[in-house]
């Protein structure tokens, strides 16, 4: 009985819910630039490995310069270099793009562990840099519930929810949205009406690029303030479940990072209950949630859930 | 180009051009690329030590190597080689523990068939959902490798852990452990890599002469014409798929009963990730895998020789990841040889 009831004091507190949108927000972000990728038929695994690198850009810049916008802004342009060197070898080069994905991966957490000696003279981990404030809005903390919950937060969070109804608006209310979806579906119809097939891809890889710039971003300068040597986790990973999960839709990929993150945060909160006892022993078991999750709503969803028809084949022109 | 010629040109220009990318890395944090490799090779090769270290890393890796291979013939593509990995040893480990009054005769291919079924069992899990509900195997494989992952440290924090420190299971029965092959100093190459030879020429035999390699062939290369040929799609995706984790498995068993006699907090170390790039550069052929290995197992160990000369021993995951990469797209490579053959 002590379980149900701790499980029960879990969802009325109100930090459940603050847990849920901070755990998410990356999730939301990473997911987005998963719906870009894909829905011009370009398969991302990237994903965490350009998280990885911009965490590490946005710490790096953020140290060097002292302004962690500057962090931010750096974290994206990294994004967009790092998928840029996707878009090359699956677009251009015609190459698998699942294997492409993993060698990124790769050299993200080469790249990111050769450079942290020289750059802050020790392996592992850096020393805190700087974070990006969080955005208090003022009254709304005294308010009872809803202001532990949204009195302060990182702006990360209202920008992922803000990319989320953009990018909705993009693609379904858009020429361009149009032409994305038209690529990824098929691809030699849409070069027959004229339209440039190659840098469409070339755009949504980009602009995955840009939203896992901000997703790594965030999990460094937006919420610890320091990098930590694989600090994404595989959470590149559970975006790109989630995107699955979420139909290749960006609010439905919101909504499945929402759950994602809801999972993480009630193990986390269950963790520290002091109803029951969670021993060190114990957490391991907590942690696997998520993915169990995961596994659970990817194989039971995803038959209804149906990637773009060119997704993952590259193009090549017949000519 | 001849076709079995550039299925060994390509890596080999790719791992070259990767090593052309690092050289330049080196000289950009200041260091000496010269000392570098040297060092690098020296603490692979220099010594019998050296050798004898690379041996033992190559082991678990073509194991690792033959199981990513094997899936990609199959159409599949098993990113979770190290849960499959994980959990072969893990358990078995927590069964050899007991095995002290069986003979060796029994204990070993016991241990062994353990540690492989569990790592088929495991892999299947995502073979079972891909053939029946479209669950797409890279996402599975990898949430199967992040719940082996911290099963595995529950385990070793709490059922299964002896003494402090080190997060460890008890030590097995030694009946379970593999004969040691050869001596030298403190480091004992065991019968583990002979397992895995065996294993690669074993799956060769498979892939090239058999009804169950050709149906599993047939079924990567063309599901529609497959299943239009009387072959079942979903029975091989999941056969093929639960054999990728045997020889996962078996990896775990050798690193078990070789290399630790016990399961130590961190026993795979991303060797099944490692066992994706020695697919690619071994060209899915078990031959080549052998090699391809034995080039990542020589990076492995000798990289922490090249820590000591000042370079970060993640220049090798840096180089691994741009050989991938150009085998991936190989046109890049291929487009430089033939511009290369031009200018000649």
């Amino acid at each position: 009985m002590r379980v149900l009831e701790a499980i029960f004091l879990v969802f009325i507190n109100p930090l459940f819910y603050k847990i849920t949108l901070t755990a998410a927000t990356p999730l939301i972000f990473a997911s987005l630039g998963g719906v870009y990728s894909e829905i011009t038929g370009v398969v991302n695994i990237a994903l965490e490995g350009i998280m990885l690198m911009s965490a590490f850009t946005s710490v790096v810049f953020t140290y060097l310069s002292g302004n962690v916008w500057i962090g931010v802004l750096m974290a994206v342009i990294s994004g967009l270099a790092f998928s840029w060197i996707h878009a090359w070898g699956s677009i251009k080069w015609a190459g698998n793009q699942v294997v492409l994905g993993t060698a990124l991966i790769l050299i993200a957490q080469g790249v990111t562990g050769f450079l942290m000696e020289p750059i802050f003279g020790k392996p592992g981990q850096t020393d805190f840099v700087g974070k990006v404030e969080e955005l208090k809005i003022p009254g709304l903390s005294n308010v009872p519930f809803f202001g532990k919950i949204f009195g302060e937060l990182s702006p990360f969070v209202y920008m992922a929810f803000a990319a989320v109804a953009f990018s909705w608006w993009l693609i379904y209310k858009t020429k361009l949205g149009l032409r994305m979806r038209a690529v990824g579906e098929n691809p030699e119809a849409a070069d027959t009406l004229g339209i440039n097939v190659f840098g469409i891809r070339y755009f949504g890889v980009l602009m995955s690029g840009v939203w896992a710039g901000l997703a790594g971003a965030y999990l460094s300068i937006g919420e610890v303030g320091h990098f930590r040597e694989l600090m994404t986790g595989g959470r590149g990973f559970i975006a790109l479940a989630a995107m699955i999960l979420g139909k290749y839709n960006p609010v439905g990929a919101m909504l499945a990072s929402l759950l994602f993150g809801a999972s993480s945060a009630f193990a986390n909160q269950m963790q520290s209950s002091s109803l029951i006892h969670v021993s060190a022993t114990v957490k391991p078991l907590f942690d696997m949630i998520p993915f169990i999750l995961t596994i659970i709503v990817v194989a039971g969803f995803v038959g209804k859930s149906r990637a773009p028809k060119a997704d993952g084949v590259p193009y090549e022109k017949v000519s | 180009m001849n076709k079995r010629f550039s299925a060994i040109l390509i890596p080999i220009i790719s791992v070259l051009i990767a090593l052309a990318i690092s050289t330049i890395i080196i000289l950009l944090i200041g260091k000496n690329p010269l000392t570098a490799y040297s060092a690098l090779i020296r603490g692979s090769f220099g010594s019998k030590q050296a050798i004898a270290d690379t041996i033992i890393k190559t082991t678990p890796l073509i194991l690792t190597g033959l199981a990513v291979g094997f899936g990609f013939r199959a159409g599949v593509f098993n990113i979770g080689a190290e849960g499959q990995m994980v959990m072969g040893a893990l358990i078995a480990a927590a069964f050899a523990g007991n095995f002290g009054f069986l003979p060796p005769i029994i204990a070993i291919p016991l241990t062994i068939l353990i540690a492989m079924a569990v790592g088929a069992g495991y892999a299947a899990i995502a073979g079972f959902l891909k053939a029946k509900t479209g669950a797409h195997e890279v996402v599975t494989t990898i949430m199967l490798n992040w719940i082996a992952t911290y099963f595995a440290s529950y385990m070793v924090t709490g059922p299964l852990k002896v003494g402090s420190g080190t997060p460890k299971s008890p030590e097995i029965a030694n009946s379970a452990q593999l004969p040691i092959l050869m001596k030298v100093g403190a480091i004992e190459v065991s019968a583990g890599i002979i397992i895995a030879v065996v294993a690669a020429i074993f799956m060769y035999i498979l892939l090239n002469k058999s009804t169950t390699g050709y149906e599993i062939k047939a079924v990567g290369f063309n599901p529609y014409a497959a299943e239009y040929g009387g072959i079942s799609v979903s029975k091989n995706i999941i056969l093929a798929m639960a054999i990728s984790g045997a020889l996962a498995g078996l990896a775990g068993a050798t690193e078990l009963m070789g290399v630790h006699h016990r399961f130590l907090g961190e026993l795979s170390g991303g060797k099944g990730f490692d066992g994706i790039s020695i697919a690619l550069i071994g060209q899915n052929n078990p031959i080549g895998i052998i090699f391809a290995a034995l080039l990542i197992g020589a990076l492995r160990t000798g990289s922490n020789e090249m820590q000591f000369v000042g370079v970060p021993k993640h220049m090798v995951m840096i180089i691994q990841g741009i050989v991938i990469f150009l085998v991936a797209a190989d046109r890049i490579v291929r487009t430089i040889m033939i511009r290369k053959k031009v200018t000649k």
